[in-house]
């Protein structure tokens, strides 16, 4: 048997992220690229191991080719462990029955005899959709001190927003009250981040009794923990302060990945104390040419710039023709843009290929009809070819014909 | 059989003195090299990316930061249970005084390390030839012509350095005469002290050597050689520079801003490893400048850099002028300086608005941590 643990953590990594179109057609959710260097799942892994936890169970279903592979065993994040360490737990046989995961709940409950092998007191449920930096210690040191069963994290998000989330009303002392799912007249500002710290034996029981319940949809946030609500449970929220961002829409992928590019905004990436950790290709440093021109952009290394980028993130071993123009955009790995082409307000893939003068977005400032506008995206591989146009809000997702030379 | 049976062997030291300067602190295999790299990654990746398993390094003096750099061996693929990275410190023995002060006495320090590997062939190099070689062909070469030894060579400027070897080599390329400091300016076909041999012709060598107390690779082997052995030469074409002093580090450097130069060295089926340090892509901020320039992940530019090779973790303050420039690791430009041909070394301040101006042929240099 493994050593025993106080704390683990289970990382729901099995989602599609359907939403995300096809920049997950061929990649689960938390494997889509974030940041210039990162991708989504770095954030939770990185908390993880600044927070002292060393025992993680990443679940995966959707795609877990390229996720499987980014995680390899998990070295580069320090979780390559004599005992413990980071492992990929994908839906396996059983004796009496081989299902998917059909819930969140039910993937924790499908996986019991893994968590069982390390006896813990504490299990720590995280998702691989979020980016944020949080220390998960010192949310158990507080689900300790309350003697809570759950207590999920909470943030507050301006109350304009709030209807888009699952909402808390809590007591004085931070036990919760009430829970509202996406209320139209929110009486609370507290949203669940989705970062659960549960007492094992208690979830254990309920994740059983989840099971056995036919009508449930086996679901933390919808079954599992209103039941425990019910039962009155110690359910707590606990405060966080600092950047949290879903990343599960075209929208709000783009804007966290600006968001890194904005002085105002409590996202520090470069801090040593709480460095997030990444599987990188090997690149040299990236070489910005005599006649670049790059401002209020983030640029990874094995770039070759020789165009114009403004307000952009480019992933590493991206190039940028002479001529070629970027803005208020994401250019994510490998991919080229080439000279007299202009890329805005966009999301373009990996591996991609933006030929001669083709133009993809559209600024909202040059839009008749600012109903129409949105980012647009070129999925991974793809060929824009000469002169072709994507227009804004459009997803790509086969090559483009351009013109004829 | 595992692997290609071919050990590599690296010397950490070998020149330490001609770039005095970098190496006052550290190894001449630690010294850092164009924005994110130390010099003994290039050596390391030659031999990793050759279908090496097995390499040492020959440390001699001050190489802390050499061990920090390497670790287990990890980024190169050398943490392994067989084979991997074999670091091989100074060996005192009641008969050897430790230190070693020559290469055969450093050879001879590791000859219980080639004794126990079970490789039947030897590559051999220093840190201070930067070059993206494939030795599996200078192997193959080897193999072919039935040589002895093999040298790699390239034609151009013999570098500075104390008994690099001037070759002269008859048709086939066995090498007939083997010229040491030699003082011309006229292109040369000299050494990159780049060997391959038998391991076992190297331990007979150095027996030999060591017995009649000779103690210069250069003259007591090669050049004593030359009519018993077939030593051949294999020419590279690829980039090769050699440095041999200060002036060779920034020349070398500047070189790569070339986009060809790059290609070479860093070219993508040939990558060239080094130790990750997690910082996050490069912040350009509003109003700066870069031109022509090199930037390592970690750099937060405000101000303006041209023609610079900037490394991981360098900020240049806004309004500061940085110009035909290398800088190191964590160097901190203050705002509205102003820095022009010069080279500072690792963790070193520039407080706001000061100014240093080198030329071309003269870089200022400023030492680790220096504030000015």
């Amino acid at each position: 048997m493994p050593q025993k643990k106080e704390c683990i953590a289970m990382l729901l990594a099995g989602g599609q992220g359907s939403r995300l179109g096809v920049l997950t057609k061929n990649i689960a959710k938390p494997a889509v690229p974030y940041g210039g260097k990162y991708r989504i799942i770095d954030f939770p892994l990185s908390n993880c191991v600044n927070s002292g936890i060393y025992t993680v169970g990443v679940l995966t279903q959707y795609q877990p080719l390229e996720l499987n592979d980014y995680i390899g065993n998990g070295q580069p994040w320090d979780l390559d462990r004599m005992s413990g360490g980071v492992h990929i737990l994908s839906p396996y046989q059983q004796i009496n029955a081989t299902e998917w995961y059909k819930g969140t709940a039910n993937a924790i409950y499908q996986n019991i005899n893994f968590i069982d092998r390390y006896d813990p007191e504490y299990v720590l449920i995280l998702s691989g959709d979020h980016i944020y930096k949080m220390d998960y210690s010192k949310m158990l040191a507080y689900h300790k001190e309350k003697q809570a069963d759950c207590t999920i994290a909470t943030l507050e998000v301006p109350w304009e927003e709030a209807s888009r989330f699952g909402l808390m009303i809590l007591n004085e002392y931070g036990s919760i009250a009430e829970f509202e799912e996406k209320p139209e007249n929110p009486r609370s500002n507290k949203a669940s981040m989705g970062v659960y710290t549960f007492t094992w034996n208690k979830l254990r029981q309920y994740l059983l009794e989840d099971e056995r319940d036919r009508n449930s949809s086996n679901d933390f946030g919808k079954d599992l923990i209103p039941r425990m609500h019910m039962r009155k449970e110690r359910l707590f929220g606990y405060p966080f302060d600092g950047y949290w961002k879903d990343v599960g829409t075209i929208d709000s992928l783009w804007e966290a990945n600006l968001d890194l590019l904005n002085p105002k905004v409590n996202l520090n990436l470069n801090d040593e104390s709480w460095r997030v950790f990444s599987h990188g290709p090997e690149a040299p440093p990236h070489y910005i040419s005599a006649d670049a021109k790059v401002q209020n952009s983030l640029v990874s290394e094995g770039c070759l710039v020789e165009g114009t980028v403004d307000f952009s993130v480019l992933f590493p071993n991206v190039k940028v023709e002479k001529g070629a123009v970027i803005r208020d955009s994401i250019v994510m790995p490998n991919t080229v843009i080439k000279t007299g082409a202009v890329v805005q307000y966009a999301i373009v893939a990996e591996n991609a290929a933006v030929e001669e003068n083709a133009v993809i977005g559209e600024r909202p400032e040059d839009m008749k009809n600012l109903e129409e506008w949105g980012v647009a995206v070129v999925g991974p591989g793809v060929t824009v070819g000469r002169g072709a146009k994507v227009p804004p809000m459009a997803m790509i997702d086969n090559d483009i014909k351009g013109e004829d030379r | 059989m595992r692997g290609n049976n071919i050990l590599g062997l690296i010397y950490s030291n070998a020149y330490d003195s001609a770039l005095h300067e970098l190496t006052n602190l550290r190894t001449m295999g630690s010294v850092p090299f164009c924005g994110r790299y130390r010099l003994i990654d290039f050596a390391l990746s030659n031999m990793v990316n050759s279908g090496i398993q097995k390499v040492g390094v020959i440390t001699k003096s001050n190489y802390r930061s050499l061990m920090d750099h390497l670790g287990t061996g990890k980024p190169w693929d050398l943490s392994r249970k067989r084979e991997g990275l074999f670091i091989l410190p100074p060996f005192s023995s009641a008969s050897s005084g430790g230190v070693y002060r020559c290469r055969i006495e450093a050879i001879q320090g590791s000859l219980g390390f080639l004794a126990r590997s079970n490789e039947e062939y030897v590559v051999m190099c220093d840190c201070n030839v930067v070059c993206n070689l494939d030795f599996e062909k200078l192997y193959a070469a080897h193999d072919k012509t039935g040589a002895d030894i093999t040298i790699a060579y390239k034609r151009g400027t013999v570098p500075n350095l104390d008994d690099v070897m001037a070759f002269t080599m008859d048709e086939s390329g066995r090498i007939t005469e083997a010229a040491l400091n030699r003082n011309t300016q006229k292109d040369t076909d000299y050494s990159l002290n780049i060997f391959v041999m038998r391991k076992s012709l190297l331990e007979r060598l150095i027996a030999e050597a060591s017995s009649l107390h000779m103690n210069d690779f250069e003259r007591d082997i090669v050049q004593r050689n030359i009519g018993n052995l077939k030593i051949f030469g294999y020419e590279t074409t690829g980039y090769a520079g050699t440095l041999d002093c200060l002036q060779s580090y920034y020349d070398i450097s500047m070189e790569l801003l070339d986009g060809r130069n790059r290609g070479a060295l860093f070219a993508p089926e040939r990558p060239v490893y080094t130790k990750t340090r997690d910082d996050m892509p490069v912040i350009y901020g509003l109003g700066s400048q870069a031109r022509n320039s090199l930037v390592a992940d970690g750099c937060v530019i405000d101000g303006e850099a041209e023609n610079c090779i900037l490394f991981r973790g360098v900020r240049v303050g806004k309004g500061a002028k940085v110009k035909n420039s290398i800088i190191m690791q964590d160097t901190f430009i203050g705002d509205g300086a102003e820095l022009n041909c010069v080279i500072t070394d690792k963790g070193a301040v520039i407080k706001p608005r000061k100014t240093l101006m080198g030329a071309p042929n003269f870089p200022v240099f400023v030492g680790k941590g220096i504030v000015i």
